[in-house]
């Protein structure tokens, strides 16, 4: 069975497939959907959603269109969440390869590190890394990079440590590959599958993650995030509850949509676990 | 003796980590825009000239590098954790005064989290071809997707402000004064929201652990054998299945209890619950580096507290753990 037809046989996938597919197309169309500032008062503020037509979702506290910042919301998030996993690999891949591929001391030293970070509280380091660094975009990135990385070289140094015992790798041993091509070229890419799988689900954790950081105020303040909505409706609650209830129901079908293309993935990639599991 | 040696080995590692934390902290302080005398300060000191250079004497920041970190570390040892200029006390005294709020809180969540993200787990498990053990497992999927202060807002929305049954906010009601009883009772109703917001996150992820676990158990042989032996499938699940599920399940609760310490900060602030997490707020709309760090600091020593007694649970509930590890 091909790749698709595997992805397709779960259905939940294919409908967190789609789910993503029109928050990205939200995201990419924001520019030319909403090309004002999302941060521009437009109207009176507490328009409830559909009172006015023009604003479907109506105006928060400041007048602001709520479906401007959803839409631009969504750009930031998706963005953030892609950038800080990618960070994540850039660190966590190379980190697992050598600890799996040389072992020894170099493995115990490497893996000491990961598990200090391990036991450090992910997103209280996250947020004195944030308030530090003074919140923008990319003190945002970097810290949910720092704290996201652990489990992608957990995972990448046991999937080393059991296919640098295979044949093939011993083969290209004694036909005289050096480290880095038995590292890059031979084993890399047999160690990817998992590793696919668990940056998708590391994106929805990232999204989530600098959701609550804009929630706590920790956002780039240039920039409308989902988080920073549901932050600034907290105290208008009783007064406006589709201020928080919007901006929340987007996270929550963005990051289940993703965690569903995840489990899809996974089907897909290791069919072998796929039908022990089920 | 293998027990004694073996916390003593753990005692050494935690106090290593923490080493390690203190470190990091110190190279945090200094990694902040601007002087670190100005950091520990926070915003309002670092206009007045005469109260900076009274820090930077008192903290000896004209040292070299590393007779300041000695300093900073032989301060935290002997439980200096500095000034909060904002608050106007030690930083130790204002999380100590928070910290019992907290425990109760992660406390209770965590029990709550457990106990019922283990039982579904199992009855998803059991049921795994019935639409019901589905149904379990995207309920759980959908608590995992939320975020958790969203969740504790609508959880406010519908139980405070729609239905009135509950508290929205606090630790007791203002000016009510209860005593003995009555206040316990107060404390608890007002726990209920809070505990349940910040359980029901952790729930979801123990209950897809324990169905992938026992779903893995449940293939193993010894299963097979009890199964052959004509074994009840009550008795099989019960003895044989869970008590080897529970194994991974342990290991997870240490790494969560992490997360939990964190997901405080969230709920506290929503619920204005008067732990360290919203202390952490608090410090973080000051400013307050000093009290900042020091809070990270608990937050790290109670995992580590925490990661500990999951070791020990761990060797007392796999007896096959004798002298390894």
């Amino acid at each position: 069975m091909s790749f698709f037809a595997r992805f397709a046989q779960n259905r939940g996938a294919l409908f967190g497939l789609l789910i993503l597919v029109m928050v990205v197309a939200l995201a990419l169309l924001a520019p030319l959907l909403y090309p004002e500032s999302p941060w521009r008062m437009v109207q009176r503020p507490f328009l409830a959603p559909g009172e006015l037509s023009g604003f479907p979702l109506g105006t928060d506290t400041m007048g602001r269109d709520v479906a401007a910042g959803l839409a631009h919301g969504a750009w930031v998030s998706l963005l953030i969440g892609l950038i800080s996993t990618l960070v994540a690999l850039a660190i966590g891949v190379p980190l697992g390869a050598l600890a799996g591929y040389f072992g020894g001391w170099i493995d115990d030293a490497l893996m000491r590190i990961t598990e200090l970070f391990q036991t450090i509280p992910s997103f209280a380091l996250a947020i004195v890394l944030v308030a530090i660094m003074s919140p923008s975009v990319g003190s945002v990135v970097a810290a949910i990079s720092i704290v996201s990385w652990p489990p992608v070289a957990r995972l990448v140094r046991g999937e080393f440590l059991s296919l640098k015992q295979r044949e093939y790798v011993e083969a290209a041993r004694l036909a005289g590959l050096g480290h880095w091509d038995l590292i890059v070229r031979q084993i890399l890419p047999n160690a990817l599958s998992p590793v696919i799988v668990l940056a998708s689900l590391m994106i929805a954790t990232a999204i989530l993650l600098e959701s609550s950081l804009s929630f706590l105020g920790l956002g780039d303040p240039d920039v409308m995030s989902w988080g920073y909505m549901i932050g600034a409706a907290r105290t208008v609650m009783r007064q406006a509850w589709w201020l928080s209830v919007i901006p929340g129901v987007m996270i929550l079908l963005t990051v289940l949509a993703l965690n569903l293309v995840g489990e899809g993935l996974d089907d897909a990639l290791n069919p072998q676990l796929a039908r022990q599991r089920h | 003796m293998p027990y004694v040696s073996f916390i003593l080995g753990r005692l050494v590692k935690a106090a290593l980590v923490l080493l390690a934390i203190v470190v990091l902290n110190f190279f945090l302080i200094h990694m902040a825009p601007g002087d670190p005398a100005a950091v520990m300060a926070g915003e309002a000191g670092a206009t007045d000239q005469q109260f900076l250079d009274d820090l930077r004497e008192r903290f000896g920041l004209d040292q070299p590098l590393p007779v300041q970190l000695w300093r900073y570390v032989s301060g935290v040892a002997t439980l200096d954790f500095g000034y909060s200029y904002r608050q106007q006390m030690p930083v130790l005294e204002l999380i100590l005064d928070r910290l019992p709020a907290t425990l109760l809180l992660t406390g209770t969540a965590f029990v709550i989290s457990l106990a019922l993200g283990v039982s579904a787990g199992v009855l998803a498990a059991m049921r795994a071809k019935h639409p019901s053990g589905s149904l379990i497992m995207v309920v759980a999927l959908l608590f995992y997707a939320t975020p958790l202060y969203w969740v504790a807002m609508m959880a406010v929305l519908v139980f405070s402000v729609l239905l009135g049954w509950l508290p929205a906010y606090g630790y007791s009601t203002v000016g009510a004064d209860y005593q003995g009883l009555a206040h316990v009772g107060d404390v608890a109703l007002h726990l209920i929201l809070p505990a349940t917001t910040l359980g029901l996150f952790f729930m979801a992820v123990y209950t897809r652990m324990t169905r992938a676990s026992m779903l893995n158990a449940g293939q193993q042989d010894f299963v097979k054998t009890a199964r052959a032996k004509g074994l009840a499938p009550g008795v099989i699940q019960r003895r044989h299945v869970l008590r080897n599920a529970v194994l991974p399940i342990i290991t997870l609760a240490g790494l969560q209890a992490g997360q939990m310490v964190g997901g405080a900060v969230l709920t506290e602030t929503v619920f204005a619950w008067p732990g360290i997490g919203r202390l952490m707020y608090e410090a973080l709309m000051q400013r307050d580096y000093n009290l900042l760090l020091g809070i990270f600091f608990f937050c790290a020593l109670l995992v580590i507290v925490f990661n500990m007694l999951t070791d020990l649970i761990y060797r007392l509930a796999d007896p096959r753990i004798k002298e390894a590890r």
